[in-house]
């Protein structure tokens, strides 16, 4: 972990941003789209990150939080008009009410049993979404008035930015007091509440955080695409690519969660010439690196030069 | 009529999700593995079986038995490709199996989910049924394949539960569902009770989704749903217990069957998730579950 503090992990970060958000003068128009939703996936996967990797809990969810914020921010803006700010805040809001719903049920249980919660809530979501056709446009979805910004490298520039943001927001609570018990709480619930930590606080801490994260981002990539539908924002798939995400990058680094949805965005795009097929490939990968190298790609790098 | 057609139709509909959901709880409670790419193996058995039988014109019987093999090979290879390898795993923590398992039985079932999309598009097939015509069952016009099915299920699950409880082979699966460590303290060798109780499982898995063909249709879309609505059961009759999961299919079965009828058919799967919520928060061990 060296590597990511001190000095040297400074100049590094500093670099990577810089480089990143040059991207608008040197990557064409195409790439810089895929980049700009990319970099939203990037904040779903570092949240779930720090749900699953530090709080130790498989959370088959993370759409349920996503498409809430996604969805609130929609409808406020296509049904009442408000400032692009004011839905996004409003769909925090509901997001955060909803990670707070799930997660009291959600704390009371483990393993396969807090899977299964979170994964009914995103079906419960999906079929809500269905019910109410009449404000949320149903399976087809909706289109919000406003959109964030029509040129696409303002568009860039605003997911750049608010991955960076949310990213150093999210490794510096990884890497805080908070971050250490919510690491103890996940490995060892009961040695960590024996020495008085409150486990429960914590990981509804958790939840909170990832909550407003994952319904920020879910609102603001409503903004950009400028629709919401259940396929871009709630679908089990979309879940899935963030687990994968998260999981090829490295848990437990958040960073590598980012690093991950990136790298996953852009091989989708690359191998979009072998068709149906990408999917099977992209699996694939993930699941070689799930067994070879567990603690995926920023981890094994890592671990690599610690040793 | 509705009441008893109702009756009827749930009770056919829940015992196949019963025999699906068998084989999901009796893995997980002899080697603690949670396989979310069950849909996608019960998938493979529904869309080869319909595919041998529909190209090859052999008749819906040959037909179901090669899809029931491609199940249970697909289930084979489950165990084989994902999950022994991170059971026997040096460089995963013991701790994090688990988290592993379902992470990577998920990517597996979307693996095979694809594939199949890849070979036979995502349109629903529907098998020939197997036993064609119509009975009328206290004046409910019934199909004869209704019936059929539900008598395969239970038959199949009388069947399981003499292999367990009468054999000497099952006697070993329940020991090793109560107290693995014993077993092998007794000179019995647990990979091959695995392997024992992945051959049941792909049977049972590759049986369901051929009757599922023939019964409601099935389409690589569905692999998901399939898997949740297996776990689903299984979590709400209590993890690992099979008497259990047969309890919970016909709570969910009739549930949705229920709604379907009396509600609208669009709201069919939401009772039952509600219901698992509660039961969930209230009683997390489940129906009937041990722990």
């Amino acid at each position: 972990m060296a590597l990511l503090t001190g000095s040297r992990g400074l100049w590094i970060a500093a670099l990577v941003i810089a480089i990143g958000a040059s991207g608008p003068w040197w990557l064409s128009v195409y790439i810089l789209g895929v980049l700009t939703s990319a970099y939203y996936f990037g904040v779903f996967a570092m949240s779930w990150d720090l749900l699953f990797g530090f709080a130790g809990e498989v959370n088959f969810g993370p759409t349920f939080l996503i498409g809430l914020g996604a969805y609130g921010a929609a409808i406020l803006n296509s049904t009442m008009g408000f400032a692009i700010p004011i839905c996004l805040v409003f769909g925090v809001v509901v997001a955060l009410v909803g990670g707070v719903l799930l997660a009291l049920p959600a704390l009371r249980l483990h393993g396969p049993y807090f899977g299964l919660v979170t994964l009914v809530a995103v079906l419960l979501l999906q079929n809500a979404i269905v019910i109410f056709a009449h404000i949320t446009g149903g399976e087809i979805g909706m289109t919000v008035p406003d959109v964030l910004s029509i040129s696409a490298n303002v568009n860039y520039w605003y997911a750049f930015g608010f991955m960076v943001v949310s990213a150093i927001i999210l490794f510096g609570l990884s890497r805080s007091a908070i971050g250490l018990i919510l690491q103890a709480s996940g490995q060892d619930a009961i040695e960590a509440a024996a020495l008085g930590f409150n486990v429960t606080k914590h990981k509804l801490a958790a939840f909170c955080v990832s909550a407003v994260f994952s319904g920020l981002a879910g609102g603001m990539l409503v903004f950009y695409l400028g629709a919401a539908s259940v396929d871009t924002v709630v679908d089990l798939s979309i879940a899935v690519q963030i687990i994968i995400a998260a999981v090829l990058g490295g848990r437990r680094t958040i960073l590598g969660a980012a690093l991950g949805a990136i790298f996953l965005l852009l091989a989708d795009e690359a191998l979009r010439p072998l068709g149906q097929l990408n999917t099977f490939v992209v699996s694939a990968v993930a699941l070689a690196v799930i067994l070879f190298f567990p603690d995926g790609m920023l981890g094994y790098l890592l671990h690599g030069r610690e040793e | 009529m509705l009441a008893l057609q109702i009756l009827i139709d749930g009770f056919a509909i829940s015992a196949l999700y019963g025999l699906a959901a068998v084989g999901f709880t009796m893995i997980f409670g002899v080697s603690g593995v949670l396989n979310l790419a069950h849909g996608g193996i019960m998938l493979v058995a529904a869309l080869i079986g319909w595919f041998v039988a529909s190209s090859f014109d052999t008749g819906p019987f040959l037909g179901a038995a090669v899809g029931i093999l491609a199940g249970l090979g697909m289930a084979y290879l489950t165990y084989f490709v994902v999950v022994r390898p991170i059971q026997r795993s040096r460089i995963l923590p013991a701790a994090e199996h688990e988290i592993f398992i379902l992470t990577g039985t998920l990517l597996w079932g979307i693996m095979i989910q694809v594939l199949m999309n890849y070979l036979f598009t995502d349109n629903p097939v529907t098998m020939r049924p197997m036993f064609p015509g119509v009975v009328y069952l206290l004046g409910v016009r019934t199909p004869r394949n209704e019936i059929m099915i539900a008598a395969i299920c239970w038959a199949v699950i009388g069947l399981l539960w003499l292999l367990v409880n009468r054999t000497r082979a099952g006697k070993q699966l329940l020991a090793a569902s109560i107290n693995p460590r014993g077993l092998t303290l007794l000179g019995f060798e647990l990979s091959s009770i695995y392997l024992l109780v992945w051959t049941i499982y792909g049977l049972l898995a590759g049986l369901a989704g051929v009757l599922l063909a023939s019964f409601l249709g099935v389409g690589s879309a569905n692999a998901g749903q399939l898997t949740a609505s297996a776990f689903s059961i299984v979590v709400l009759g209590g993890l690992g217990s099979v008497s259990g999961s047969l309890v919970a299919a016909y709570v969910v079965g009739y549930l949705e069957t229920i709604t379907a009828y009396l509600i609208a058919p669009t709201l069919r799967p939401i009772p039952a998730l509600l219901l698992l919520v509660l039961v969930v928060y209230v009683r997390p061990q489940g129906l009937l579950g041990r722990r």
